[in-house]
């Protein structure tokens, strides 16, 4: 099975994020892995290791498209266990909105499909936890016309009748669906999918071995109007931190914090 | 006056609270139309019309069990025939799909996570997990808008409201799809969805198996049941429940946190509340930076305290 993952470079979480300049693009200095791709990841390593591994011509590519610090995220999913690794870095996709973004991936996949053989899956996560709008799974899907499971909490691919078929568990709100899609597919996992490995000291070794192709657009075919700044369809035109929460008042119980909490809300008018 | 498309998937009524905000919303910026995912009897026509909406589209037939992308292919059909100023969706992962769908067959522009829409179409709303807020435009195509709920109050309903006029959308082909094999419903709790909400209360580990507390407290104010993904982890409370990154987003008026330490994936969910309540036995937690009222304190005679007090007034 040949499966493309895709894996983002976004800033940590864990730390302030702020918005800059002009076009109020994000700061990318301390960034990482997706913690949200790690799932995708997983995912893609369980099927094709579910198949005989990479000795068994199983592929498990992880494709990331951004600034050159973004090879980082390749090398972090080949320190994992990626097989390989592509790196889609050109100037003109900085700025890119969620239609540029999947535009240039879908012709990253299409590339990749032309180098390797035909892509059975794009696995990705959920969301990227920077833009967080969850777009670009299903407007990669619409864009390679492929059957489209988003948010697949459990995940298998099964021979019916002969052909690979991906079976998925979803979670909504009222009820708990299962569904169905005939290969090539695109998957988003949520991270209820799977519990990420991390990289040992012989993943570590081994991931310096492994190849990371560098593609540009012009490689893959991409009019850089059509992406980065210029590109997007959606533009921002303001930006600013939210007010900090003005300090609360902090009590510690002393038998009476129940009371204290309803005099609260009476006096905010909550109850 | 130009018009703006309601997409809204509302299989019975009475109409959700955000299906009614999202009409009322529409009806600042221009004449609402709505795009039905189901076909749509009598009495949901009415209900659609006293919200303001003129022109109802609905499919030909059922749409396919496909997912998403059935649902896609119809409201985008709808807005080549309709040729809308904007198109408005709720902010659901299966609303903001078919947004990012006829995105691209449309080549419009999407934007999510919408907590304001301006006459002139400008999009306020909050990203990086809440601590920015940002002003976006589409510059290409007809304006996408996923909307979050609790974003404007729905106008009152306007019985004398004139019929809208019907309009049928041909089946198109979706393309290579997903197919929905199985469906489980869920256990109905009778209280308020939790993204839609004015009141939730959420626990977290500090709940430690037991949800009662939480639940009780939640009942007596009107309100949803929340929960930290350890809770859900846990299997203590439905996945449904889950607030934060991965879960749901929510800007209640009131969100009561109860055992939660405030993880910045937890915050990411919640800190949008209007009054944020924690309670934790632990002064150093998270969750006090951004509480209005913290109560360093056991949750369990904390809340069960708190629910005793809200009945003796009420008595
Ligand atoms: C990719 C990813 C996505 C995630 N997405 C989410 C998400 O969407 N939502 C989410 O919530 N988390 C999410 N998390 C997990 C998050 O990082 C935290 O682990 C989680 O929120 C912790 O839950 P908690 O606060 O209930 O548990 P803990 O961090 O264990 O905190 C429990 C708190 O309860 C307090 N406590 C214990 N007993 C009592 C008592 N009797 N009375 C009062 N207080 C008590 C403790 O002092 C402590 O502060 C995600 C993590 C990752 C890696």
């Amino acid at each position: 099975m040949n499966i493309v993952v895709l894996v983002k470079h976004v800033p940590d979480a864990q730390f302030d994020r702020h918005l800059t300049g002009p076009g109020h693009t994000l700061n990318r200095a301390e960034s990482i892995l997706s913690e949200l791709d790690e799932y995708a990841l997983e995912a893609a390593l369980q099927l094709a290791e579910a198949r005989g591994g990479e000795s068994a011509g199983n592929r498990v590519t992880a494709l990331a498209m951004g600034p050159a610090a973004a090879v980082n995220a390749v090398k972090k999913s080949l320190q994992i266990g990626a097989y390989a690794g592509v790196h889609l870095a050109d100037d003109a996709l900085a700025g890119s909105d969620a239609a540029g973004t999947s535009l240039a991936l879908a012709a990253a996949v299409r590339a990749i499909a032309e180098s390797q053989g035909p892509v059975d899956l794009v696995i990705t996560g959920m969301a990227s936890t920077d833009g967080e709008t969850s777009l670009v799974p299903a407007q990669l899907a619409e864009r390679l016309q492929l059957a489209q499971v988003t948010f697949a909490s459990e995940l298998d691919v099964v021979d019916v009748d002969g052909a690979p078929v991906v079976k998925a568990r979803r979670d909504g709100d009222s009820f708990t669906e299962t569904v169905e899609a005939p290969l090539p597919a695109l998957v988003s996992v949520t991270d209820q999918a799977n519990s990420p490995r991390y990289p040992n000291f012989k993943g570590i070794m081994a991931a310096k071995k492994k190849p990371v192709t560098v593609l540009t657009l012009a490689e893959i075919g991409v009019d850089p109007a059509q992406v980065g700044h210029d590109g997007a369809w959606t533009a921002v035109a303001a930006s600013a931190p939210r007010p900090p929460r003005s300090q609360g008042t902090i009590i510690t119980d002393d038998g009476t914090a129940g009371v204290q909490l309803v005099d609260y809300l009476a006096a905010q008018k909550l109850i | 006056m130009a018009s703006v498309l309601v997409f809204l998937d509302v299989p019975a009524l009475p109409l959700p609270r955000a299906a009614r905000e999202l009409l009322t919303l529409a009806g600042t910026v221009g004449e609402p139309a709505v795009a039905a995912a189901h076909r749509v009897d009598p009495a949901m026509l009415d209900a659609l019309a006293s919200h303001g909406a003129v022109k109802v589209y609905e499919p030909a037939g059922e749409l396919d069990t496909v997912l998403v992308a059935a649902k896609a292919a119809f409201l985008a059909d709808a807005a080549k025939t309709e040729q809308p100023a904007a198109i408005l969706l709720g902010n659901s992962f299966e609303d903001r799909e078919i947004a990012a769908r006829a995105g691209i067959k449309l080549g419009s522009g999407v934007i999510t996570d919408a907590v304001a829409v301006a006459p002139d179409l400008a999009v306020t709303k909050s990203v990086l997990a809440g601590s920015y807020t940002s002003t976006c435009r589409v510059r290409t195509g007809t304006p996408i808008i996923t909307v979050k709920a609790n974003s404007v109050e729905p106008a009152p309903a306007d019985p004398s409201a004139a019929a809208p006029q019907r309009v049928e959308v041909p089946l198109s082909e979706t393309g290579p799809a997903a197919r929905v094999t199985g469906r489980s419903g869920k256990r109905v709790s009778g209280r308020p969805e939790l993204a839609e909400a004015r009141v939730i209360v959420a626990g977290g580990r500090g709940m430690d198996g037991n949800f009662g507390p939480v639940e009780e407290l939640a009942d007596l104010l009107g309100g949803a049941v929340g929960a930290s993904r350890a809770a859900t982890d846990a299997g203590w409370i439905e996945h449904s429940a889950q607030v934060g990154q991965t879960g749901k987003t929510v800007s209640p008026q009131l969100y009561i946190s109860a055992g939660i330490s405030g993880a910045i994936q937890q915050k990411a969910g919640m800190q949008t509340a209007k009054v944020i309540v924690a309670v934790n036995k632990d002064a150093d937690a998270p969750v006090f930076e951004i509480a209005d009222f913290g109560i360093v304190g056991d949750v369990f005679s904390v809340l069960p305290q708190a629910a005793e007090e809200i009945r003796k007034r009420r008595a």
